[in-house]
């Protein structure tokens, strides 16, 4: 369109879509970067005791706000340093990942399984079911993700099982909605008007012929949820109302490192936060490349 | 028209309906609301008292009817902690709340709709792959975690703005771009599938033809129109903003709503968080409200739908 040399214009974005592709990974290629990253946090989670160098929750008051290893000051026995307890970052990042992960994938997968059957009674059943469960995804939508956990964390108690539950109670009305247009359309296929002809029960047909076919974008959704529900529990915990401390959770080691922010002591604050933008920005990366790949009807999301 | 508004209406009053029954059902479910209404620390004495004086032992169905009745007269509580009316502590915190949102709304518009419209008219080129990191870092970066590297950089390195508190424009700036980073990424994204809609439409063809410098064309024609979805998000995303800043007013000391939302959980200030969620769905059940009936005027399609 602009006169000075298209085709320099052309090659330049064409180097930077491939370079963009490599390095990050989407369209169609598989995004390798962020299973990567998600791999190596899941071993990092699985394996902390092994991992970490010390014990996530006990410190040494002497060995308060100790810089990394690389900066004056810093130890090779707390290579990340330390928090205002004196507690080893290191290791609080790795068993953080673990705690990270375990709620976010039990969130997302409690919060899928309620979402998905009732998406699938609603869809299916119609009538005044369809009108109750989608006038209760409405009032539900219309509160605010995060004010909303927060009510529920003040009402039940912080734990990270609550935690849990909570984040189930605010995300499901996500997966009721895709999952009830799809439901949607498929019950107007052949398979299934064949399956009433030959006489199933709504049950038989909802679980065997409905179910299998709604799991695809339960998945891709569930992988596009793991990023928000990751971000709401890190805030959660940031607040105080998540997982309670010691328990080393990234949120939690963030609303630590404030105490010594305006002392400059970077590394609380930089490092679990990077953390969480890697487990978010993959998960984020991998959740799109699943919608395309596997759910064109979610590619509009 | 007129069908329909008082169909939207009927169904707006249903939400909140519904809304009230939530809170109302899981205050009473998961555990005695008692626990929740005395200050911490209370004696079985003191407990009792408050079971009597709020009426908690009474059929469930009377309890909802008195929630009901006072919330229909906007009486949301005592709040325990300042001693004062529920809703006249949210009145007073609302100012700077709405004043964080504006700031931060127009951070995300000046942000989003340049990029959004650069990466529409270079679609696939340099910019648009930068536009495309720029929104993935926007929905991915926590926005309290921007906040507290911006703290780093400008107020400890630096010294440039202020780490916390309110009352000087310096004060706003950080927390309004933490707060409005998150709404630029969603904001660019509309304008970009936007913007592509309108360059692909007749009329813009149109002027094309006519000879029209690109420019002008891109400017006049297209990003007017582009822009009608994009400021209906942005209107909705307003409301959002007042009620998703909890954690950035937090981090930045910012005397607002979210700032009033954490002062309640620390606490232990129920009816505050109570308040403050319903205050919330209330305003994006109307914001919904408004937006659906904006666009049946504009859009006689949508009215007759069904």
């Amino acid at each position: 369109m602009n006169g000075s040399g298209p085709a320099a214009g052309s090659s330049r974005a064409a180097a930077l879509t491939l370079a963009w592709r490599f390095a990050s990974f989407r369209s169609e290629g598989f995004p390798v970067l962020p299973v990567l990253i998600l791999g190596v946090l899941v071993l990092v989670a699985v394996f902390a005791n092994v991992l970490a160098p010390h014990d996530p929750e006990v410190g040494a008051l002497g060995d308060r706000f100790r810089p990394p290893a690389w900066q004056e000051g810093g130890t090779r026995d707390h290579l990340l340093g330390t928090d205002h307890l004196g507690r080893d970052v290191l290791s609080r990042l790795v068993f953080g990942a673990r705690v990270s992960l375990v709620v976010g994938f039990m969130a997302v997968i409690f919060a899928g399984i309620l979402g998905t059957a009732l998406g699938i009674l609603s869809g299916y059943l119609g009538g005044w079911v369809d009108q109750v469960i989608m006038r209760v995804t409405d009032a539900w939508l219309a509160l605010p993700a995060l004010t909303f956990a927060i009510f529920l964390a003040a009402i039940v108690g912080p734990s990270a099982m609550n935690i849990v539950i909570i984040l189930a109670a605010v995300y499901w009305t996500r997966y009721a909605r895709v999952i009830r247009g799809e439901v949607l359309s498929l019950k107007e296929r052949d398979f299934v008007r064949l399956a009433i002809v030959a006489g199933c029960s709504k049950r038989t047909i909802m679980r065997r012929h409905i179910l299998p076919n709604v799991v695809n974008s339960g998945i891709v959704l569930a992988t596009l949820m793991l990023g928000v529900v990751i971000v709401t529990e890190a805030s959660l915990s940031f607040l105080g109302v998540g997982v309670p401390p010691p328990k080393p959770a990234w949120g939690l080691m963030l609303a630590d490192g404030k105490k010594g922010l305006m002392a400059g002591y970077w590394w609380l604050t930089v490092l679990p936060g990077t953390c969480i933008m890697l487990l978010v920005l993959s998960a984020n990366l991998l959740g799109d490349w699943l919608r395309v790949k596997f759910d064109p009807q979610l590619r509009q999301l | 028209m007129k069908r329909f508004i008082v169909k939207r209406l009927g169904f707006a009053v249903i939400s909140l309906f519904l809304l009230s029954l939530t809170i109302f059902v899981f205050v009473r479910v998961t555990g005695d609301p008692a626990v929740l209404l005395v200050e911490p620390g209370a004696s079985a004495a003191d407990l009792e008292a408050i079971r009597q004086q709020f009426g908690l032992d009474r059929p469930l169905w009377v309890q909802y009817g008195s929630f009901l009745a006072h919330l229909a007269r906007g009486d949301l509580g005592q709040s325990f902690y300042y001693k004062t009316d529920v809703f006249e502590l949210y009145l007073s915190r609302l100012p700077s709340s709405l004043l964080l949102a504006a700031v931060a709304m127009t951070f995300s518009l000046v942000i989003g709709i340049p990029t959004g419209v650069v990466a529409a008219v270079r679609v696939n080129g340099w910019w648009d792959s930068a536009g495309k990191v720029f929104a993935l870092l926007g929905l991915s970066l926590p926005s309290f975690w921007v906040g507290l590297l911006m703290i780093l950089f400008f107020s400890v390195y630096l010294g440039w703005l202020p780490s916390s508190g309110s009352g000087t424009v310096w004060h706003v700036l950080m927390p309004a771009f933490a707060l409005g980073w998150y709404f630029a990424a969603a904001h660019m994204r509309l304008t970009r599938s936007s913007m592509l809609e309108v360059l692909g439409s007749e009329y813009v063809k149109l002027a094309r033809l006519k000879g029209l410098p690109e420019a002008l064309v891109i400017a006049k024609h297209a990003l007017k129109n582009a822009l009608i979805p994009v400021l209906t998000l942005a209107g909705i995303n307003l409301v959002l903003m007042i009620n998703v800043a909890v954690v950035v007013e937090t981090v930045f000391a910012w005397p607002g709503i979210g700032r009033l939302l954490y002062e309640g959980i620390a606490f232990r200030d129920f009816p505050v968080v109570q308040a403050i969620v319903l205050l919330g769905g209330a305003m994006i059940v109307a914001v919904n409200l408004v937006v659906d009936v904006l666009y049946a005027v504009i859009d006689p399609r949508i009215r007759y739908e069904r």
